[in-house]
């Protein structure tokens, strides 16, 4: 091929990057020819992120040479990275929520033109590469899928160069994956280059042709992913053999731990998903899955089932058999019912706090309280034991919050939820934007909680994840939930046409 | 060269507690170029401010005598600001408090009844409460911002005690001055030190301290409190009501306000007038944030605002320096702190002049 012959579109040699006490990137060499998509894997901590801000002008490196087709370059900052040409979507997003969809892309492009124009713009951009997004609305009411199409449709709007994507796909149905899919080699055939930061192997082997692995801030091998397997690739992140998530079968096929009979609540958000005549039930040993994509009332169902919001019955919501619908969080936590929840720090967690009162947040209902007063002692232990149970990578039960990984934060979550031994657990996308190791332990405790025969709801955007674990798939769509099947009678297209009932529903208001 | 702001990885700890020291350090310079512009020597002027008032055992007491409001002001707003609760109105729920314990000391007072003082510094409490509890309903029923609720009613209150004085508890023996009678000895509160003006309250006032410490460091409330001061999701998720916290939040910090206005009416002054606090509800707000919203800090931040008033009085006295220099230093004092709160989360980072060239041509 002659692109070949051209200079690289980004080359990056001995690149070192040290934090205080981390080296994080220590000698990464990668180059990236015009048109190519290019995947970048590692672990959580393997230096991605890192390089990536490098790329983009957020940090400078300690050592090494950027070029750029063929010329040496410094990139100070994210404005030199933009003017080169790199458009960067985050996988934390960096949208003001009191704004709206148009006026967010303004701020971020630093545009003089009218925000009519804008949006029209916007508009455009998003039907040419079918991604669905209504610039007038504020982005509070944006479930994570939706927001990252506006980060999406930001950098396609200048027209990148080279587009880096870190974890795009997490949140998207396997229809829109594959449609974000097309928009990409669409843009590697314009000669944009395309840095693709993923977990999803089956994602990279599809998509990209070229793929460098990182561990502990070194590049550790080079592979075509579409030549080698996924179990390679795999094993070469993590630097050994990789561990199988592995179902028992449940002890018994137990009494129901949580129903839910025509539950209909309206949502309290101007943009929100009204939930309409829900009913579920779940039983002991059972791991239920909900499919669905975000903004179809995942938000609102675990609010309702999780006590932050009320029913309009007491006996709508049955926890163990008792009417909850009127309780609050704490006292349905009190009936055995755990929760975890779809954000992690601000949310699942506290930055500022440290991992001891972390494990606090919501285990207190379990015995850390005595007249009043914390029991730090028990309180130290529990997340001590945490800590070494979910081998959560952190400097102690005093590290704060915002010093853990994502996967790391995730994996202490989970650990806390499970630890006070519910009856019923809520997981709401346990494993997104985790890694391969974190992502295979969470599951694998999701389903030994199961084999211990507590009883499971994950929902989840993550189809592979939901029928690998699942005894039994729903489909949460436009606040409607389909009746649940058997994991093993359905399938994935199926379970597909039933969450894409909404946007054909959409489309056809559109079209009118 | 040039220079810039860089954010840091993670917040400097040392710099929590060197930014009031810097603050200090910074506004006494201030102070002492604003003496020189005055015309007055300021080895001097800092010397009546800083020294002279802790030169005596008389000085000492004042200086805790006054320290004892901003210090019961200060730990409940400090409280409120751990959940993000911004009481600004201490200054009101204090002339209240006042209010409502002078009207059980004059309705009560001369006949030794066992229970008078405690009743006083009960309807003081409560006085304060009531007071809070308005903004807290505004905000729980109707999203009223605390800020602007607790402000406002602060000039209500200042009316409210001009309404009485003026109006119905004047004094008739009076001489037609703006003022109630002088309370009863049985309604003045005991001296700690002979010969001194300071009293029990100072001892409340020093209570708080490590009971404030229990509730935001050890206690399940306090720890709500952090939750929704930190994370309102978190809290939301983990069962916290956010209505409870600016309830519980608002009535504490105006309880301590109230009590601190009893003790102001019932120990020093013995009468209420229409003007009973100078500014101390106000200055409490600097003192939290000087203390870094912590008990203990608090302690020691109190006792500097404390001294700056007395200095401040000195200053009127023997320099003829109007009243004003008092707000200016506590001004400079605040402004200090902010600036150097910034340093906290970023540092100063030279940037060579290549670099520099670069970053403007680029």
């Amino acid at each position: 091929m002659n692109a070949s012959a051209l200079p690289p579109r980004l080359r990056l040699t001995g690149i070192v990057k040290r934090y205080a006490a981390t080296l994080a990137n220590d000698g990464v060499s990668l180059s990236i020819a015009p048109g190519e998509i290019h995947a970048l894997l590692g672990e959580n901590g393997a230096g991605k992120s890192t390089l990536v801000k490098i790329i983009y002008g957020v940090a400078r490196p300690d050592a090494g040479t950027i070029e750029w087709e063929g010329k040496e370059i410094n990139i100070p900052d994210p404005n030199a990275a933009r003017r080169l040409g790199v458009g960067m979507v985050f996988q934390h997003f960096s949208l003001f929520e009191s704004l709206t969809v148009a006026e967010n892309i303004a701020l971020g492009l630093g545009a003089t033109e009218s925000i009519a124009d804008l949006t029209t713009r916007i508009a455009a951009v998003a039907r040419r590469y079918g991604l669905a997004v209504e610039p007038g609305r504020h982005v509070h009411h944006l479930s994570v899928g939706e927001r990252q199409r506006v980060e999406i449709v930001r950098c396609l709007l200048q027209s990148p160069r080279l587009l880096i994507m870190d974890e795009p796909t997490s949140v998207l149905t396997p229809q829109e994956a594959e449609g974000l899919f097309d928009v990409l080699r669409r843009l590697a055939a314009e000669g944009c280059s395309v840095l693709y930061i993923s977990h999803k192997l089956e994602e990279i082997k599809a998509l990209c042709e070229h793929a460098t692995v990182l561990r502990a801030g070194r590049v550790v091998g080079e592979c075509d992913p579409r030549i080698a397997s996924e179990q390679q690739m795999a094993e070469m992140m993590i630097g050994g053999a990789l561990p199988v998530a592995h179902r028992s079968a449940p002890l018994h096929e137990g009494k129901p731990c949580l129903q839910v009979s025509k539950l209909t609540l309206a949502s309290d958000e101007p943009f929100g998903t009204t939930l309409r005549d829900i009913s579920l039930q779940l039983r002991d040993g059972q791991i239920l899955g909900i499919a669905g994509v975000a903004g179809n009332g995942q938000k609102e169902l675990l609010a309702a089932l999780a006590g932050e919001r009320r029913a309009p019955q007491a006996d709508s919501v049955l926890v163990c058999g008792t009417p909850a619908g009127h309780l609050g969080p704490t006292a349905r936590r009190r009936l055995g019912l755990s929760f975890i929840p779809e954000e992690r720090l601000g949310r699942g967690a506290i930055a500022e706090f440290p991992l001891s009162e972390n494990g606090l947040l919501t285990a207190y209902p379990h015995g850390f309280v005595r007249a009043g007063l914390i029991r730090y002692g028990a309180v130290n232990k529990y997340a001590a034991g945490i800590i070494k149970r979910f081998a959560v990578k952190a400097s102690g039960i005093d590290a704060r919050g915002s010093s853990l990984s994502g996967g790391n934060m995730q994996k202490f979550i989970v650990g806390r939820e499970i630890g006070t031994n519910p009856r019923v657990l809520l997981a709401a996308h346990p494993t997104w934007g985790v890694d391969i190791g974190a992502a295979i332990a969470i599951r694998q405790a999701l389903m030994d909680l199961a084999a211990a025969g507590s009883g499971v709801l994950v929902v989840s955007e993550d189809l592979a994840e939901l029928f690998e674990i699942s005894d039994f798939i729903a489909v949460l769509s436009g606040g409607r939930l389909s009746a649940p099947k058997p994991a093993r009678e359905t399938t994935v297209e199926e379970v597909g046409l039933l969450m894409g009932g909404r946007m054909a529903a959409e489309g056809a208001a559109h079209a009118l | 060269m040039r220079y810039r702001l860089e954010a840091r990885a993670r917040p400097a700890q040392a710099m929590v507690w060197l930014s009031p020291v810097l603050a200090a350090a910074l506004s006494v310079i201030g102070i002492s170029v604003l003496f020189a512009v005055l015309g007055r020597n300021p080895v001097q002027a800092l010397d009546v401010l800083f020294i002279q008032p802790l030169e005596t055992l008389d000085g000492l007491a004042e200086l805790a005598l006054k320290a004892t409001p901003l210090l019961l002001c200060a730990i409940g707003i400090a409280i409120g600001c751990r959940a993000e609760v911004w009481n600004i109105g201490a200054e009101g729920q204090f002339t209240v408090g006042a209010i409502a314990g002078g009207g059980v000391a004059l309705t009560f007072g001369g006949h030794d009844y066992w229970w008078l003082q405690p009743a006083m510094l009960l309807a003081g409490i409560g006085g304060g409460m009531a007071w809070a509890a308005i903004p807290a309903l505004l905000k729980t029923k109707f999203n009223a911002h605390e800020i602007l609720t607790t402000l406002m009613l602060t000039y209500v209150a200042i009316q409210l005690l001009g309404y009485v004085v003026h109006g119905p508890w004047k004094d008739p023996e009076g001489y037609s001055f703006p003022q109630t009678k002088q309370f009863a000895p049985d309604a003045m509160l005991p001296m700690l030190i002979d010969e001194t003006r300071l009293h029990i309250g100072a001892m409340f006032a020093l209570a708080s301290v490590p009971l404030a410490a229990l509730l935001l460091g050890r206690s399940m409330m306090g720890f709500r409190i952090r939750t929704v001061g930190a994370a309102p999701a978190a809290a939301r998720y983990a069962g916290f009501s956010r209505n409870t916290v600016v309830w519980v939040c608002l009535l504490l910090s105006g309880g301590l306000a109230g009590l601190a206005g009893i003790f102001e009416v019932a120990g020093p002054d013995g009468q209420l007038t229409p003007v009973i606090s100078p500014g101390y509800g106000f200055a409490a707000i600097i003192v939290a944030f000087l203390g870094r919203l912590n008990p203990f800090g608090i302690l020691f931040s109190s006792l500097l605002m404390a001294l700056l008033y007395l200095g401040g009085e000195g200053l009127q006295v023997s320099m003829q320096l109007p009243i004003a220099v008092t707000g200016t230093i506590q001004g400079m004092l605040l402004f200090f702190l902010l600036a150097a709160d910034v340093f906290i989360n970023y540092r100063v980072r030279r940037v060579p002049a290549r670099a520099a060239r670069a970053l403007t041509h680029a």
